[in-house]
């Protein structure tokens, strides 16, 4: 009976424990979102999301300019990184063995853990500096070259849980095999891409190292891919390095925005993740 | 080897009329690298009956089930030697190992089905019976079309009482009997001549596993089925012919009734009275 009752404390302990490391791990997060709410709530109002920038001493002014120059960019990126990085993943998955397929999984973990402004100083090179021009291109440039690892490994882990009997059920009936992988394989790892590519999405929405000389930043209104653009992470670097008090308050209001659009997209790839589960199973 | 190949010949001699050979092999071998998993089998599977082919574990028949559609070769390092004949609408054989024999248009004319149930977990009830069709040489037919394969595939598969009112629901949501009856009728949905069955009832329970037999009897009237099963039983009740395999050989084959009541080799009779295996 002894050791029963020893068990039940060490088990009661551990439980704790536990719960502790627990609540430890998601404090963090609270409390960001806390200290953001706390400082940035005063200076978002809908004036932020609907003007530009104003000179320091004039009241007001928003960063509508940046969450726009944000989304385009981030749709620059999701145009290259999305259709290259699933293709990628796709070869890969359905070239398990061959050396080319080691070859480039090898190199995209490279690309995958290279320092973002290395990334943003090789696409400054390649795309600012032949044209002598910073620009929204460069920018999506530069964050899709950060999205395509991510795709490319999600979709590889993505499609290798596709049951190998599904790709054989699909040739048996007389699929070629880009049909097969495309229309069956591809089709039936679909959610877990989609949730894979989303979280890369909220990944570069974040970046800010590889934008600061390739998009640049621009404090006026700008949509046009060839000039530059203004993004929420610089404008929120500009604004918390700059000296002026009315401008930290934009910078943690802008931190506030830049967060809830990284909150927003995780919880839609949750929702996408959870549909798949909760149909699919038997 | 000779002397089994020479009596499934005289066999065929004998039969009557109506069952011609629809599909046969000649000095069929198969290999996973240096592996020889086949070796130098002839044997032949007529039109209208169920052969069933049994032996123990590793014995070679799912792969040689598996050169008769070309499936075998989508594994790497796989490879056949000799010839799979499979006579045409016009009853010419033709091997289906012939050089410029394209390997999906077999496969769109000998179905499989295989030991767990395959449902493509993205498609409906519906959508998967017509799965073939997609790929079919002249396209998809028309919806209303496609609504009454379906339904014929499905009413042979002796599925459709059970499935006429969730066509659009997910095939997930089915049991796993009725999901193998699913896979069987997305396999005669495009009218092959010729049905492979992979140890169909491994994974199903008994009553399952007796509607799925069931099934297979009935199949035998518009098909060639080529069953392998590890249950003789199972062999015994939906089998015209049974082949004996041992250690990628074929050892013997026979009318079912024959081979399991007087074996004509000594290690048929060991395996079927359950000395081995």
């Amino acid at each position: 009976m002894r050791t029963i009752a020893r068990r039940r404390v060490v088990s009661a302990l551990m439980m704790t424990l536990t719960y502790v490391a627990a609540a430890i791990a998601t404090l963090p997060l609270l409390f960001i979102l806390f200290h953001l709410v706390r400082e940035g709530a005063a200076a978002l109002g809908p004036d932020f999301f609907t003007s530009t920038p104003r000179p320091v001493g004039e009241a007001g002014g928003g960063m509508a300019n940046a969450i726009v120059g944000t989304l385009v960019v981030v749709g620059i990126a999701s145009a290259v990184g999305l259709p290259v990085g699933v293709g990628a993943g796709l070869y890969l998955a359905e070239n398990r063995g061959t050396r080319l397929a080691w070859t480039v999984r090898f190199l995209s973990d490279v690309l995958n853990g290279l320092p973002s402004i290395v990334l943003g100083i090789f696409a400054w090179d390649l795309l600012v500096r032949p044209f002598g021009q910073f620009s929204a291109i460069a920018g999506g440039m530069a964050l899709g070259a950060i999205m395509i690892p991510l795709v490319t490994r999600a979709t590889e882990e993505m499609i290798s849980l596709v049951p190998g009997s599904l790709r054989e059920a699909a040739l048996a009936l007389g699929y070629p095999r880009w049909r097969t992988s495309l229309t069956i394989v591809l089709r039936t790892a679909l959610p877990g891409i989609v949730t894979g590519a989303l979280v890369a999405v909220a990944r570069v929405a974040g970046e800010t190292a590889p934008l600061l000389f390739t998009a640049f930043g621009n404090q006026f209104w700008s949509t046009s891919v060839t000039q530059p653009i203004a993004a929420l992470p610089l404008q929120i670097f500009t604004y918390a390095i700059s000296p002026y008090d009315e401008w930290h308050a934009q910078a943690w209001a802008g931190a506030l925005v830049l967060i809830a659009i990284v909150l927003v997209i995780s919880v839609v790839s949750r929702f996408v993740t959870r549909a798949r589960f909760g149909t699919g199973s038997d | 080897m000779t002397e089994v190949a020479t009596r499934d010949a005289a066999s065929t001699a004998s039969r009557p009329a109506e069952h011609a050979a629809r599909l046969f092999t000649e000095s069929l071998d198969a290999l996973f690298g240096e592996a020889h998993v086949v070796r130098d089998v002839n044997l032949r599977f007529d039109d209208r009956q169920v052969t069933a082919i049994i032996g123990p574990s590793g014995c070679g028949k799912s792969t040689l089930l598996r050169c008769l559609n070309r499936m075998h070769e989508t594994v790497p390092t796989a490879r056949v030697r000799g010839r799979v004949l499979l006579a045409g609408a016009d009853g010419t054989p033709q091997d289906v190992y012939t050089r410029g024999v394209d390997a999906i248009a077999v496969r769109r004319r000998v179905g499989m089905v295989f030991q767990r149930p395959t449902p493509f977990p993205t498609l409906s009830v519906r959508d998967n019976v017509a799965a073939g069709l997609r790929v079919a040489p002249g396209g998809m037919p028309p919806r209303r079309e496609v609504d009454r394969i379906v339904e014929d595939a499905l009413r042979r598969a002796a599925l459709w009482d059970e499935v006429k009112d969730r066509l659009r629901e997910s095939a997930t949501g089915l049991s796993g009997g009725q999901q193998q009856r699913l896979c069987i009728a997305r396999a005669i949905a495009t009218r092959p001549p010729v049905l492979l069955l992979d140890e169909p009832t491994a994974s199903l329970d008994p009553i399952s596993t007796q509607k799925v037999e069931e099934l297979v009897y009935e199949l035998r009237r518009e098909l060639t089925v080529v069953i392998v099963t590890h249950n003789m039983q199972q062999a015994a009740r939906v089998s015209d012919r049974t082949a004996f395999m041992l250690a990628g050989e074929l050892v013997e084959v026979a009318p079912t009734s024959t081979l399991f009541t007087s074996p004509g080799d000594a290690r048929t009779e060991a395996y079927i009275t359950g000395r081995f295996g």
